[in-house]
């Protein structure tokens, strides 16, 4: 698996650190309250197909990277900084 | 139909013709008291207890693909019950003693070897760890021997003793651990289900769960509708899809954990092996093929199929540990869908639909479970009360921060486990 950050260029797969599914994006507030934060933190849709993960180009230019990649055929569809990301959800 | 050395002598005598199929393949019935959908190791043996201990025998398991064709025929057959805290250790030497006991009970050779499992130590800390996880376990009731380097040498003299970097300091050995035969666990408690009247349906895939005011009606499946007063969710890796057909979401990432496999050698290998900093362990198969793996990947995935960045790490874990197996061809790799937990301890539990019930959460672990968790679920599913040995298993653990079981000391959260 490789995988396109968007700073350096496609790269192995073993550059990047793997957090998880790009929850964090989305974070609730302090006043969420427990309900939003348990989902928040443990519960996952965690789809067999396309999903949204958010992973660090830690051996590379340490960019944090929204990966939109198929878990079921490893496919790697699109890469965008995290920040930008971010940026286009009007936060 | 039982087998016994008789029936061999028997059927060899005769040209083998007086076998016949071991589990009925049954079509589905309009309604049942209980319907297992999962039809691997977990589905089976909760199927299997169901009907033997608590009489239920109007029931059915109902399989999307074909029996016990997902991690029970795709793991590295260990068997071991030295778990540390507690919750899991109860459990573990729960499902180690039916295990002792599963070839009698099922009438079924499931080549159950306690052949000893062995956790190598590679620091002074790591002993200290060892000392006080080998005592947690003697607490428990079960078997452990923290042996020195001599004590490890007798019975692994090919190891690298005195690597550079991770010299072997000592061991933790459980010598009821082992391997078994995986294959023939899932076909056994199909076999054992089905004698006592369980139908097990094949190639009947669920695609919805039937909910009325907060209580479950049955199932939607590619063979029709089948209502049920019960209905448990045993799917592993596939827990969240089914979940979500019940609008429920779990707190699971489904990972790849890939398995190796070499060309047959004579026997060479006589115990299960981990090393203790590399994330490898082995044992061989009857065949003389060597089995091994090590971590996930570590990213969630699907496919059941692996990369090669963990394949690379794997055999330079091995190498390290052991340089004689370098020769070794490796014959197959493979992955398998593991559905991991925050902490990486099971889930066992009632959901908030009446009688609607989940055991998925097993990670990298499930195969030594199956007689404990199919034991333990089908007593949930017939009593409504939680069994003994899994009662800290529990759905709301993490919402609650009560009772979490994270053996690793990571932290409780996604990707750590």
């Amino acid at each position: 698996m490789r995988i396109n950050c968007p700073l350096c260029g496609e790269r192995d797969r073993r550059e990047f650190y793997y957090k998880g599914a790009a929850v964090a994006l989305a974070r609730p507030g302090r006043d969420a309250g427990a309900q939003a934060w348990d989902e928040y933190v443990h519960l996952r849709e965690n789809p067999a197909g396309k999903t949204h993960d958010l992973w660090q180009h830690e051996a590379g230019c340490g960019a944090w990277i929204v990966v939109v990649r198929n878990t079921v055929t490893h496919e790697v569809y699109e890469t965008a900084l995290a920040a930008d990301v971010k940026r286009s959800m009007g936060a | 139909m039982r087998f016994s050395g008789w029936r061999i002598l028997r059927e060899g005598l005769s040209g083998n013709k007086g076998w016949q199929p071991h589990w009925r393949d049954a079509e589905p019935k309009a309604e049942y008291d209980a319907i297992i959908i999962g039809g691997g190791g977990h589905g089976l043996s909760t199927a299997y207890y169901l009907a033997k201990e608590h009489g239920m025998t109007n029931i059915a398991v109902i399989e999307k693909g074909y029996l016990g064709g997902g991690n029970v025929g795709r793991n590295t057959t260990i068997v071991r019950a030295n778990y540390f805290l507690d919750g899991n250790s109860q459990f573990y030497s729960h499902s180690l003693k039916l295990w002792e006991g599963l070839e009698q009970d099922l009438n079924y050779n499931v080549m159950l070897s306690q052949r000893g499992q062995l956790m190598l130590c590679h620091s002074d800390g790591q002993r200290d760890a060892y000392a006080r996880r080998g005592n947690s376990i003697i607490g428990q009731g079960d078997d452990a021997e923290l042996l020195d380097v001599e004590g490890v040498r007798k019975i692994a003299p090919y190891l690298d003793f005195e690597n550079t970097r991770f010299p072997i300091y000592g061991g933790l050995l459980q010598r009821r651990s082992g391997t078994a035969r995986h294959d023939a666990v899932a076909w056994g408690y199909a076999r054992g289900a089905s004698e006592r009247g369980v139908d097990l349906i094949q190639q009947c895939e669920v695609t919805g769960i039937d909910i009325e005011n907060g209580v479950v009606r049955g199932v939607q499946t590619t063979r029709g509708a089948i209502r049920a007063k019960k209905v448990g969710i045993v799917v592993a890796g596939r827990s969240s899809q089914v979940a979500a057909m019940a609008g429920m979401r779990l707190p699971i990432e489904s990972h790849v954990l890939q398995a190796f496999v070499t060309e047959g050698l004579k026997p060479v290998i006589d115990n299960v092996i981990s090393f203790g900093m590399g994330h490898f362990y082995i044992s061989q198969s009857d065949k003389g093929g060597l089995v091994f793996g090590g971590d996930l990947d570590f990213y969630s995935s699907y496919a059941a199929r692996g990369n090669l960045p963990m394949v690379e790490h794997v055999m330079e874990a091995g190498m390290t540990l052991m340089p004689m197996i370098g020769k070794a061809k490796v014959l197959r790799s493979w992955g398998g869908i593991m559905d991991m937990t925050p902490d990486g301890s099971p889930i066992i539990d009632k959901t908030d639909t009446e009688g609607l019930f989940v055991n998925c959460g097993w990670c990298y672990g499930g195969f030594k479970a199956v007689p404990g968790s199919g034991n333990s679920f089908a007593h949930l599913m017939a009593t409504g009360n939680h069994h003994k040995p899994a009662e800290k298993f529990r759905l709301d653990r993490f919402r609650t921060g009560r009772g979490i079981m994270d053996e690793e000391g990571t932290g409780a959260q996604h990707n750590l486990h």
